[in-house]
């Protein structure tokens, strides 16, 4: 069994743990007109990393969510932080991932 | 080339030692140019180039494979074939699968040994029922063959389901399609490549692509490892690796990568001869020719490039098939496996042009990618030869994300995925 690390109660279990998304996702401005393509963008598309990758995770135990960095072809985890403040996670509480990607925040490998 | 397989031959190489075989296709050098280069040679590509060559008479095609042939997902499913979907886009595209199938083992010359033992996915409560109802009716709408089973039907045709009054799912009844079975999967693979390549197609393995040529913003070949070819049209055909080879070209794709693991047990006496799924234990089960149980269930909810699968869902899996069949409770596992599935939003695959002109999509088959190899070649050489959709593959051009015109079959198999 593999242990992941939750930024608030440390290695656990990876039963407790939800996939929720890629981390980084930038919702189109609705406060100007938002096309089909960039909709599906949005919504749809996926980098799905062969690699280094940074992922919106959920610890189901503590409730929390939080950015993981793994490797997706070796399954190592290489570090997880509160997505609060988190490069490429969100300001607010929604879990959306609003904010900009850092400069090593787009997940290359 | 070498002749035709027959009775007659493999009578003729009994009693002359075996020593008159030749190997089934070539190994031919990487040429730098072709008119159609087909990336990934699993059974859609293979299949692909066999389709070219036999449909269109297109025969300057190359298939490159960075592994050997077969070796992907390819080697790695469970072998199902089946077409019980919901919609008339899906059954209209796994139906032309499923008829391929029935006559490929003669078409190729090579026995893919396709049994046609028929498959029934179980319902365990009313609700499920009613749906179940509703499947059947879809898909005798479609034109695909289907019934619905009550408890009794279920006993007569596997009696070592799990009938007792203890069952954590008490079994109603199943949705039953008589045409559906199994294949021997690597058959499939090496019947594609032996008559694609005696139509003069030419099969490289060992030759990763790197990445693409692009000129004037149009796709005209790949980087490999084996250096540049230059192609008319490129065609990708490589599964849970579709978003890795997207992301070379300069576009994504909406697609995840998991792991989908199956399991096979020791060899037993027959004890099952169709295909049993049951939703509410997520698992499915058929008994192979050699007398293994062949198991499956869920995805791995990690996306993943690694080729294991984690120990979490092998113990649901494990766990619901023993719930299912107590009698195999004791039985040993002979080998564990996973395999790369790109799974896409509505668990509908992607055929088509892609955003990069002269390179074309063949991907998002998900977890049910071998049943559809014969159309996914049929469909995706058509595509290849014109530059323009089959009416068939028309509904699952990757433009449907953004036109909301989903064709959602998330629970059409009855498996999440």
């Amino acid at each position: 069994m593999q242990v992941y690390t939750c930024p608030f109660c440390g290695l656990r279990d990876e039963r407790e743990f939800f996939f929720a998304g890629e981390a980084g996702a930038a919702r189109p401005d609705t406060t100007g007109p938002v096309s089909d393509a960039e909709w599906a963008e949005y919504v749809h598309m996926r980098r799905n990393m062969l690699g280094r990758a940074r992922e919106v995770w959920m610890h189901l135990t503590c409730g929390e969510l939080f950015v993981m960095e793994r490797d997706t072809l070796s399954a190592r985890v290489l570090g997880s932080v509160a997505l609060r403040g988190a490069p490429g996670g969100g300001e607010g509480a929604d879990g959306a991932g609003s904010a900009d990607d850092g400069p090593d925040g787009e997940g290359t490998p | 080339m070498g002749s035709s397989y027959s009775a007659l031959r493999l009578l003729r190489e009994g009693l002359r030692g075996q020593r008159g075989w030749r190997p089934a296709w070539r190994s031919p050098k990487l040429r730098r140019a072709y008119d159609i280069v087909i990336v990934g040679a699993g059974g859609h590509g293979l299949a692909t180039a066999y389709y070219l060559a036999r449909n269109h008479g297109i025969t300057n095609v190359a298939v490159l494979e960075k592994g050997w042939l077969g070796g992907g997902n390819t080697g790695r499913n469970t072998t199902v074939i089946r077409s019980n979907y919901y919609y008339p886009e899906s059954c209209a595209l796994y139906d032309l699968s499923l008829r391929l199938y029935e006559g490929l083992s003669r078409e190729l010359n090579y026995n893919v040994m396709f049994s046609r033992r028929g498959m029934m996915i179980l319902h365990h409560s009313e609700h499920e029922r009613e749906i179940a109802a509703r499947t059947v009716n879809a898909m005798r709408l479609n034109g695909v063959d289907a019934e619905l089973l009550g408890r009794d039907e279920v006993r007569a045709r596997a009696p070592l389901l799990n009938f007792g009054e203890d069952a954590r799912h008490p079994i109603l009844g199943a949705v039953w399609q008589g045409r559906a079975g199994t294949g021997r999967h690597d058959a499939v693979a090496w019947g594609y490549a032996r008559a694609a390549d005696r139509l003069g197609v030419e099969i490289v393995q060992n030759c990763e692509v790197t990445g693409f040529i692009v000129e004037g913003g149009t796709c005209k070949g790949v980087e490999t490892s084996l250096g540049p070819v230059r192609a008319g049209r490129v065609g990708m055909a490589v599964a849970g690796h579709s978003s890795h080879l997207a992301a070379m070209a300069g576009f994504r794709l909406p697609l995840t990568s998991y792991a989908l693991q199956a399991f096979v047990s020791e060899p037993l006496k027959p004890m099952l001869d169709c295909v049993v799924a049951s939703p509410a234990h997520g698992v499915y089960i058929s008994q192979s020719d050699k007398g293994g149980l062949v198991m499956g269930g869920a995805l791995d909810r990690v996306p993943a490039y690694g080729q294991r699968g984690n120990l979490p869902v092998q113990e649901d899996v494990l766990g619901g098939l023993v719930d299912c069949f107590p009698a195999i409770a004791r039985v040993g596992l002979l080998r564990q496996w996973a395999g790369i599935v790109d799974v896409s939003p509505d668990s509908s695959p992607i055929l088509g042009p892609s955003p990069l002109p002269g390179l074309y999509l063949n991907c998002g088959w998900g977890t049910g990618g071998f049943k559809a190899i014969p159309a996914g070649g049929v469909l995706f050489a058509h595509i290849l030869a014109q530059g323009a959709h089959h009416p068939i593959s028309a509904p699952f051009d990757l433009t449907r994300f953004e036109r909301g015109r989903l064709i959602d079959e998330g629970a059409a198999s009855g498996i999440a995925h």
